[in-house]
């Protein structure tokens, strides 16, 4: 299949690192003894803690399986965010807000067996037996830029199939404009759903939406894993969405409903504060978010836990070549 | 509570406990980081457990007055300098990483945000009060303002305000947090409704605000 992803020039052109050399430049870090000696400086750079960091796993950790992928060649000179940092850096309040909480209280979270229903405006509605896509679909690994809300950023290699070759599946009917998605609800396994305290007092399930273009465009994935295994359940496992030019939160997780419809379905963020969030989440550097700017991003790369560095934030998240048409002439300050 | 006679020794054996749990959260800091505690990237997490360390110090302050009356031991009210200077001093921390580590010293985005983002000057607005107070703590400048001293530390309730809505406004959702900071600063502020009721009956009469003021300023329960 052709897919034109954009060629993004902002950032160096060196090709990934690849993690085999982080973890090569931490040993050495290690074997000069430096990890021990130094102290810790506010504005500490490089790889000073990284050997500590990396060696640190909840006790009892979901197992991740290996899976077979194609790999990402367009690289576009991005560097990866280290695997310990996307699994330790999580926004995924139905396992509490803390940053560290999703990682320390989804280990147990059951994701065998794991049924993805597929309704409404289809002309064949049906379930997904995921692991058996998993195991009977071509993997691609798809290595993209992941922009919080929250002005932060991430590269991460995501493994997964494009949503608009499932949803083709189901055979889509004339009427279908939108696509709605939901997460587990299953308050015995997910604290926050059961406490407003621990869950940040938003509604559940966590529900998503797109638009059907949006949906079907080549760029919209449905991850089921990360760094060549199955997803750990702190970023969504065992299935979620990743859509690059949106914002993080976009990305709904431990998916388990899909549903087409005529008209524009609820999002969780957009019903709690729809001044501050959006139906449609376009990572936009010209549009502020009402209490923090969104020109620039905090980037978290590789190296020490302080050795992340601002960059400018890119229109449509750097997918603008590929995406931009989708929105032809609509006001984006109107449709944020 | 009516046989407890603390002495001179117990405000001091405090004043020291004081200061080393002040400072031993920021030192456990230098273990938790690199050990992952607060996750693959700790910048948002250590600005929230600054703040929040700030709120608390600060309500600690506001608690040592009415228990210093409830349990009539006015040595207590010693401890409230070393509180509200750690009180600033991890206020500073906590601003310091934000300009440090979130905004990485990139001064017109600092500006911008200062100003444009109202959660964000309101905390700006209570740490430069609580600057104030830190510097106006100098026993000898405490003498030299007076009554304007004690006028200028009675800010201390506003900043705590402050805090609570700078704290509320900056959360993404969720209110059962810092609504319980806020019931309890509203509690804390109960406590002294007098001493509000006074202040504006001196308003009303200048006169006799000089006698009046000597009188708080000197006495162990303000």
């Amino acid at each position: 299949m052709l897919i034109k992803r954009p060629q993004i020039g902002a950032i160096s052109e060196n090709e990934v690192t690849p993690e085999s050399i982080y973890l090569s430049r931490r040993s050495v870090l290690k074997a000069l003894g430096i990890v021990a000696a130094s102290g810790v400086a506010l504005n500490a750079r490089g790889g000073v803690f990284d050997d500590l960091l990396g060696g640190d796993k909840p006790a009892s950790e979901a197992p991740r399986s290996p899976l077979p992928y194609t790999k990402d060649n367009q690289t576009h000179g991005l560097i990866l965010t280290p695997e310990n940092k996307v699994t330790s850096h999580n926004n995924y309040y139905e396992f509490g807000t803390d940053k560290t909480d999703p990682a320390a209280n989804s280990q147990h979270l059951k994701t065998q067996p794991w049924t993805l229903t597929v309704e409404g405006e289809v002309e064949q509605p049906g379930t997904i037996d995921l692991w058996e896509m998993i195991h009977t679909s071509a993997l691609e690994e798809r290595i993209y830029r992941m922009r919080c809300v929250e002005a932060w950023s991430m590269v991460i290699p995501w493994l997964g199939v494009e949503l608009g070759s499932i949803l083709k599946k189901f055979k889509p009917t004339s009427r279908a404009k939108y696509v709605a998605f939901e997460t587990l609800y299953d308050p015995e396994q997910m604290p926050g759903q059961k406490s407003r305290r621990i869950g940040g007092g938003i509604q559940y399930p966590y529900v998503e939406g797109l638009r059907i273009d949006e949906a079907m465009h080549p760029l919209t994935l449905l991850s089921v894993g990360l760094y060549g295994k199955t997803l750990p359940p702190q970023n969504g496992a065992p299935v979620r969405l990743v859509v690059p030019w949106k914002y993080g939160f976009k990305g709904i997780k431990s998916i388990v409903k899909i549903r087409l419809m005529e008209t524009q379905p609820p999002t969780t963020w957009n019903l709690l504060a729809p001044n501050e969030y959006g139906f449609y989440a376009n990572v936009n550097p010209n549009v502020d978010h009402p209490r923090w700017s969104q020109a620039s991003e905090r980037f978290i790369g590789p190296g020490g836990p302080f050795s992340s560095t601002r960059q400018k934030t890119l229109m449509f998240n750097g997918y603008e070549e590929a995406v931009a048409s989708l929105y032809a002439g609509m006001d984006l300050r109107k449709f944020y | 509570m009516m046989t407890f006679r603390p002495g001179a020794k117990t405000a001091l054996t405090l004043r020291i406990l004081v200061h080393i749990c002040a400072v031993l959260p920021l030192l456990w800091l230098f273990w938790a980081i690199p050990k992952g505690v607060f996750g693959g990237d700790p910048v948002k997490e250590l600005i929230h457990f600054l703040g929040i360390g700030t709120l608390r110090l600060l309500l600690l302050t506001l608690c040592i007055s009415p228990l210093a009356k409830m349990l009539k031991f006015g040595q207590l009210l010693k401890l409230r300098r070393p509180l509200g200077l750690w009180c600033f001093a991890w206020a500073a921390l906590h601003f310091y990483v934000w300009l440090a580590l979130d905004l990485t010293f990139e001064w017109s985005l600092i500006g911008e945000e200062l100003v444009k983002r109202t959660y964000i000057l309101v905390g700006f607005s209570a740490l430069l009060l609580l600057l104030a107070l830190a510097v106006t703590s100098i026993p000898k400048l405490m003498r030299k303002m007076g009554r304007n001293w004690k006028k200028l530390h009675n800010y201390i309730y506003l900043v705590a305000l402050l805090g609570c809505l700078h704290y509320w406004w900056s959360l993404k959702s969720g209110w059962v947090s810092p609504a319980g900071y806020t019931c309890f600063t509203l509690y804390l502020l109960w406590l002294r409704r007098e001493k509000f009721g006074i202040n504006l009956h001196q308003k009303s009469l200048p006169s006799a605000s000089l006698s009046k003021d000597f009188v708080q300023s000197h006495s162990s329960n303000p």
